[in-house]
């Protein structure tokens, strides 16, 4: 399983920023994780009438994108500029590019939909014809395509190095690290920027409803009567260099990730956890930890009773009842692509806080879950977690983050 | 970053598999578009086979020719699928429904316009459980999936399996993004041995001085530059004529990867 796996040099989050339906910044992310105060709203977008729960992102409809950035134009990129323009991002991307040239600095993002909403609106807006209004037609490139947010990312911060946009549903922005790692192993790039944007659209939340997964109240991790997930949106991002290089004793750093997938079903998890449990362990290798290093399990947690029942398997399969767990769906909701940066960016937090949250909206944890859930938050210093997004298609990654 | 090319897969109009293709694009023979290929994807199961896109179709059929000619087993051999574009039909589907008022749209077309369907699909169909994965760089999808394949080989030391496609886009959405051809490729690289079809050597240039190689025969030039997959195909037609060549490949507007393509064998 872990055979082929080594461990890797730490890479430092020289700088990392969020925003979700909590709030702009790391700011109101840790306020509300400490308030135990959730952005999950009853659904309000557009002219969606799901019952269902969301988590969007305030104020995205209220601006656009200046006359330069025009042709990016869309819920999506609006997104990623907000969280761009977060805790001294653009600085501390300014000073690494300053450090190493535009050349050597590379841009890997995630997304599941990208701008697709502006695909939605253009098909609303077909004319008798059946032709697609112009105001579409003339900036796909730069909307709904998956790379429209890695062109964006780029132009946005003046970079030249390697880009790309990775698309593997909900494990995207965790994969981003694993991608960005092998580019600065093989001497690619000096520094990456890592992140994941997705936005809310027609397509995943009627898809969703049609998979009979969302649920009508705000989701429920790990509750006995959890009966589905609620979806958010969110943009976060990462600066990322190798940790010999930059040291910063006592920051965070990517110690390790692993990246499976299922090999069994598009939409329901190997019963077993199997892509899971080789995802964790590969993860652990590269980090060179041993599963009892771990103190907390940022799980994926998305609160649909398949999805919980078996990361649960895996976890204790590893793991056993030892380290807190807990999922943080319950103040973000789903944001798909974003997710693995979300949890991410949160992990970091729980690191430099020495805060653990406890699972929100958990009223009682479901008795045929093993692994150690938290339902309560918990104070405490924290050296070393894992946290994992495993994805529809079978797409699983997972990340262990420490101190350095 | 030196890798070994062991099994190569391709379908195009008028490039149906690696012998046809070979062969067309050493000169032994013209180059026909003709007809559109329905590839069978026997390593599909039935029932996965018949909830399955075009796009799955596509991508199955051609990694399934590259693995059988690197004789490795497909479980141990991690996966990068790399499109543009991905499921436009099927996102031609979802944006049609989601435009009506009752906006139904069925659960298999929605797991359907993931970008990592055709990932998903082969690992269902081939059990693997390694890592795979899906990503875009619109039209420099396949450098991209180039660079990142290599670079997987090169720090992992070990194979892997890399798909580029994309399909023909239906209307209305071609008039966004106008693809009128498909193409797919598969590659099995892995680190340098003796029994490989080849050599490459990668390197990452970055300026965009070179102009990037291009095809003598316009009607496959008018193919490489129409759908973003047949970028490849300046680096198969140096793999399908032998002895060394150099080949360069667009990457965003400001690099480009250099491919020293060596010891090919026929």
């Amino acid at each position: 399983m872990s055979a082929n796996v080594q461990p890797i040099t730490p890479l430092t989050l020289t700088a990392y920023t969020l925003v979700t339906a909590n709030g702009r910044g790391v700011g109101p992310v840790l306020q509300a994780l400490r308030g135990r105060r959730s952005g999950l709203k009853p659904c309000d977008f557009e002219d969606v009438t799901l019952k269902t729960y969301i988590g969007r992102v305030e104020g995205l409809e209220d601006f656009s994108l200046g006359n330069e950035l025009e042709r990016f134009d869309c819920r999506n990129n609006r997104l990623a500029w907000l969280g761009l323009q977060q805790d001294g991002f653009m600085v501390a991307v300014a000073e690494a590019k300053q450090r190493y040239g535009a050349h050597r600095v590379a841009v890997v993002m995630g997304t599941s939909t990208s701008g697709i909403l502006e695909t939605e609106h253009a098909y609303q807006a077909r004319n008798q014809a059946g032709s697609l209004p112009d105001w579409y037609t003339s900036r796909y490139r730069y909307t709904h395509n998956m790379f429209s947010l890695g062109h964006f990312v780029q132009v946005c911060l003046g970079l030249r190095g390697p880009a790309v946009v990775v698309s593997t549903a909900c494990s995207s922005s965790a994969k981003v690290f694993a991608t960005a790692d092998r580019l600065l192993r093989a001497g690619l790039c000096d520094a990456a920027i890592v992140g994941g944007v997705d936005s809310l659209c027609l397509t995943t939340l009627y898809g969703f409803s049609a998979l009979q997964l969302l649920s009508a109240a705000p989701c429920r991790p790990c509750d006995e009567d959890r009966d589905g997930l609620s979806l958010g949106e969110a943009a976060g991002f990462a600066l990322l260099e190798s940790s010999e290089r930059v040291g910063r004793r006592g920051a965070v750093a990517l110690l390790g990730y692993g990246e499976s997938t299922d090999g069994y079903h598009m939409s329901h998890p190997h019963p077993e956890g199997a892509g899971a449990i080789r995802a964790i362990r590969d993860a652990l290798a590269r980090a060179g930890r041993r599963p009892e290093d771990i103190e907390y399990v940022n799980l994926h947690g998305t609160a649909t009773r398949a999805n919980d029942s078996v990361e649960d398997k895996a976890v204790y399969s590893i793991f056993g009842a030892r380290p807190a767990c807990s999922s943080t769906k319950g103040w973000t909701g789903h944001t798909l692509g974003a997710a693995g940066i979300t949890e991410a960016v949160i992990s970091a937090l729980c690191l430099t806080e020495g805060l653990i949250p406890g699972t929100l909206n958990c009223a009682r944890v479901d008795p045929s879950l093993k692994s150690r859930i938290l339902r309560e938050n918990q104070i405490g210093s924290l050296s070393c977690v894992a946290s994992n997004i495993f994805g529809f298609g079978g797409n699983n990654c997972s990340l262990i983050l420490g101190k350095l | 970053m030196k890798v070994a090319i062991q099994g190569i897969g391709l379908l195009a109009p008028g490039l149906a598999g690696w012998e046809t293709g070979r062969a067309v694009l050493a000169g032994h023979g013209s180059f026909q578009p003709g007809e559109m290929p329905d590839p069978e994807a026997a390593l599909l199961p039935p029932n996965e086979r018949r909830r399955s896109s075009d796009c799955v179709r596509w991508a199955v059929q051609v990694a399934q020719e590259a693995m059988v000619q690197s004789g490795l087993d497909p479980r141990e051999v991690p996966t990068v699928f790399a499109s543009s574009g991905g499921e436009m039909g099927v996102l031609d589907t979802l944006c049609r429904t989601l435009a009506t008022p009752e906006r139904v749209i069925s659960p298999t077309l929605f797991h359907q316009s993931v970008h990592n369907t055709p990932s998903g699909y082969w690992g269902i169909a081939t059990t693997c459980q390694q890592s795979s994965t899906a990503l875009s760089c619109y039209d420099d999808s396949f450098a991209a999936g180039l660079l990142e394949a290599v670079t997987f080989v090169y720090v992992e030391q070990r194979p892997l399996l890399l798909v580029a496609y994309d399909l023909a886009v239906p209307a209305p959405l071609n008039e966004a993004r106008p693809i009128a051809a498909g193409f797919a490729v598969a590659l099995v690289l892995a680190p340098p041995s003796d029994v490989a079809l080849a050599t490459m050597q990668l390197h990452l240039n970055e300026t965009d001085q070179e102009p990037a190689s291009h095809l003598q025969d316009l009607a496959l030039e008018r193919v490489r530059l129409d759908n973003p997959a047949a970028r490849s195909l300046p680096l198969l037609k140096a793999l399908a004529t032998g002895g060394s060549e150099r080949v360069i490949v667009s990457l965003l507007e400001s690099q480009q990867l250099v491919l020293e393509i060596d010891r090919c064998r026929n």
